[in-house]
């Protein structure tokens, strides 16, 4: 445990309509890249948010810790003060909060310093050529009138920027062209090889990972890990699917 | 009903009040018109018995009123008294008319001390980084502030280019008191409503600008600087004139919780927009919430010009204020941007009124409205396009936010349209701050109080982008506190 840097233990978790995650364990060690798979509905975005401390999932057993702490009860901000960060499926819009000033607002809070206005200009415009972002992005309300692949890019940018310890991406892929898929998948091994931040990539798209150096892939299936494997589990999966372990969950119910 | 009549305080006859039943069987028969007529009455009793026109007299004498204003005052004061309140907007019966006519008395000692002003306005002021030689004077226990040298020399430096700034009593002496005596009180006559015809009778302080033809006045005028004038942000009066090809951007109103020991403000703003003229019209308002707001703002637009007004509300207990702006010149238009906060205990009816009468004119709105724990906020947009206002257009956006379940937000849409070659158009939306988008902030390491307060000033952002730097400072500033809850 000492040398981990999330350690999830026994985590069940419900919302109002019932249980979705049963008993999941997860060790993720600074620096390494998880990968976690499993078919629509199996709760794989559920965990993602529980992790991160959205309010509408409710932690009904077990713990989770980061850097050490037990962070099961803290809430989403004081986790992201720690060095977590979500990149969400879907970006939400904010009228009249520009890019920038979102990402200095939370660099700040962060920090809890004030942001040097000049050094941070240049190191946004850098990032945004990274991920082929337009400047004029960072002037514009957070994620209105953004496209799909905009929002992705703008939150790997705030991944960037942000440099958390630690980096769920949740479907950062989905809906995305190949183009935009090789942006983003350029962005993360940025964020890797920068700050040597570790990764739990939720994906049902094997292409995000080509250029990744993945060490562990997890599979989810009606809330339960079924198995752990390594990068060649991957590509098993991407060629037969989640069939046999669909059905081992089946089996392993009755 | 004897007990109504003990209540009041007015000294009846004994014989006739020990002779209850006959009054009684007086009643019988008679219709409940009488019986208002009594109550009426006896509120005319209390009225005549603070403001009379001794006191107008007295106050005519104190100011060196000219002839004409004073007898102005004794005609409002007439009508004053025989004006109903209104009826339609929220309640106004908290309004302790007694006080009011305390303060419109003169030489009464009005000014408390700094130890009654309330805390939450004292600690407000530390929030809001407000200067602690400004904190007595905001309260309305300083009779001095030092912002008459910065006063003096805005007037010098727009005294310049030929520009008049000064308080309206010193103009009613000058070389400009014909010219405020064609103008005042012409847009908004004593006859219009009873606190209209309440300014009139004791009006006191307030601005005079005149901008002659074709000056281009480089810097905000801003009125912040001479509030110290007695009896602004009570009664105070604003006219301004922009004369024909001419512009300003006046701006009037601070974001401090004005704490006035009479809790009625009933001002009037008179704009006068010549031919070509383009007038900016921006003000914070931040009223203590005991104040009862029944403020009259109008503007008339001549042919060619523009009137733009930027307004936030926020404060008060009750607010009554509808910017009118009539578009009488051809190809004249108007644009108002506005914002209310209603928060605890707060009723705040506001909108805004455009005549059309010009052709070709053209009147575009944007409102926002944030309502929170319990604050009802009313929007009434009032449009009438008069028959000659061929090809005229209108477009309304009103937009609410509501901050909690327990709010109440309404919009009354009011149009009036006497032509068909016209473009109207109206769009109304509430909303609320969803729980996803206060997760994804804090998701970033912003707290939850701060998540929600950024999404409120960028749902004001519209607006605050339409104000100076330190004015949107001042009012995202305001928005953080009013959310915080803690200057109800």
């Amino acid at each position: 445990m000492s040398d981990s840097l999330l350690q999830v233990k026994d985590l069940s978790v419900a919302i109002e309509e019932g249980q979705i995650l049963h008993d999941v364990n997860l060790t993720i060690r600074p620096g390494e890249t998880h990968v976690l798979m499993g078919p629509n509905g199996a709760g794989k975005s559920t965990l993602g948010n529980t992790l991160m401390g959205n309010p509408v999932y409710h932690v009904t057993g077990g713990q989770i810790f980061f850097d050490g702490q037990d962070i099961t009860r803290e809430t989403t901000d004081k986790r992201a003060k720690a060095g977590m960060f979500m990149s969400f499926q879907n970006p939400l819009e904010v009228p009249g909060l520009s890019l920038e000033s979102f990402i200095r607002n939370s660099l700040r809070q962060q920090t809890g310093k004030p942001v040097r206005i000049m050094q941070f200009k240049k190191q946004l415009e850098e990032t945004m050529a990274l991920l082929n972002m337009d400047p004029s992005y960072a002037d514009r309300d957070l994620n209105v009138g953004f496209s799909g692949g905009e929002k992705k890019k703008a939150e790997i940018l705030q991944m960037l920027m942000l440099a958390p310890k630690f980096a769920i991406l949740d479907e950062t892929d989905s809906g995305l062209d190949v183009d935009a898929v090789r942006t983003v998948s350029k962005g993360i091994e940025e964020y890797h090889k920068r700050s040597d931040g570790a990764l739990l990539i939720i994906t049902h798209n094997a292409k995000i990972l080509e250029s990744l150096a993945v060490d562990y892939t997890h599979v989810l299936v009606k809330g339960s890990l079924v198995t752990t494997g390594g990068a060649d589990l991957v590509q098993k999966i991407n060629e037969e699917g989640f069939e046999q372990y669909i059905e081992e969950a089946a089996k392993a119910n009755e | 009903m004897s007990e109504s009549v003990a209540n009041s305080g007015v000294h009846f006859d004994p014989a006739i009040d020990n002779s209850k039943d006959d009054i009684n069987a007086y009643l019988e028969g008679t219709d409940r018109s009488m019986y208002d007529f009594r109550n009426e009455e006896t509120d005319f009793y209390k009225v005549q018995s603070g403001l009379t026109r001794e006191i107008i007299d007295q106050i005519s004498e104190e100011k060196n009123d000219p002839e004409w204003m004073h007898e102005f005052r004794l005609k409002s004061l007439d009508l004053y008294n025989k004006m109903q309140v209104p009826n339609w907007g929220p309640p106004i019966d908290g309004l302790n008319m007694d006080d009011i006519v305390t303060y419109v008395r003169p030489n009464t000692k009005m000014q408390g001390s700094w130890e009654e002003v309330p805390e939450e306005i004292k600690s407000a002021f530390d929030k809001l980084g407000i200067p602690k030689a400004e904190h007595e004077f905001l309260a309305g226990v300083g009779a001095q502030y030092d912002s008459e040298l910065v006063y003096h020399n805005l007037q010098d430096f727009v005294g310049k280019q030929g520009v008049v700034y000064s308080d309206l009593e010193s103009a009613l002496h000058n070389e400009y008191a014909d010219m405020v005596r064609e103008y005042f009180m012409k847009l908004v006559p004593p006859t219009d409503h009873k606190f209209a015809a309440l300014h009139g009778a004791v009006w006191s302080g307030g601005s005079f600008v005149y901008v002659p033809k074709g000056v281009h006045v480089d810097m905000p005028l801003q009125s912040y600087f001479r509030l110290n004038a007695k009896g602004a942000g009570q009664f105070e009066h604003t006219l301004i004139i922009v004369d024909e090809g001419a512009d300003l951007h006046f701006i009037e109103g601070c974001s401090a919780p004005k704490w006035n020991v009479a809790n009625l403000h009933a001002g009037c703003v008179e704009l006068f927009v010549k031919k070509g003229a383009r007038l900016r019209y921006s003000t914070i308002e931040n009223w203590s919430k005991n104040m009862y707001n029944l403020n009259t703002k109008r503007a008339l637009v001549e042919e060619g010009g523009r009137m733009e007004w930027v307004s936030g509300s926020f404060g008060s207990h009750v607010s009554y204020l509808y910017p009118t702006t009539i578009l009488k010149g051809n190809d004249s238009d108007v644009e108002y941007t506005g914002i209310t906060f209603s928060g605890k205990g707060q009723n705040l009816d506001t909108g805004c009124r455009m005549v059309h009468i010009g052709e070709n004119t053209s009147s575009l709105v944007t409102t926002k409205s944030l309502s929170k724990d319990g604050g009802i906020g009313t929007f009434r947009s009032a449009i009438e396009v008069m028959p000659t206002a061929k090809s005229s257009k209108s477009s309304v956006d009103c937009q609410t936010l509501m901050l909690d379940d327990i709010s109440r937000s309404d919009t009354v849409p009011v149009m009036d349209i006497k032509t068909n070659n016209c473009d109207i158009g109206h769009e109304a939306k509430i909303g609320r701050i969803s729980d996803e988008a206060v997760f994804y902030l804090m998701s970033r390491g912003i707290p939850e109080n701060e998540a929600r307060a950024m999404i409120v000033s960028g749902f004001a952002n519209p607006i605050s982008k339409e104000l100076p730097l330190e004015y949107a400072a001042e009012m995202n500033n305001l928005i953080k506190l009013e959310m915080e809850g803690s200057m109800s």
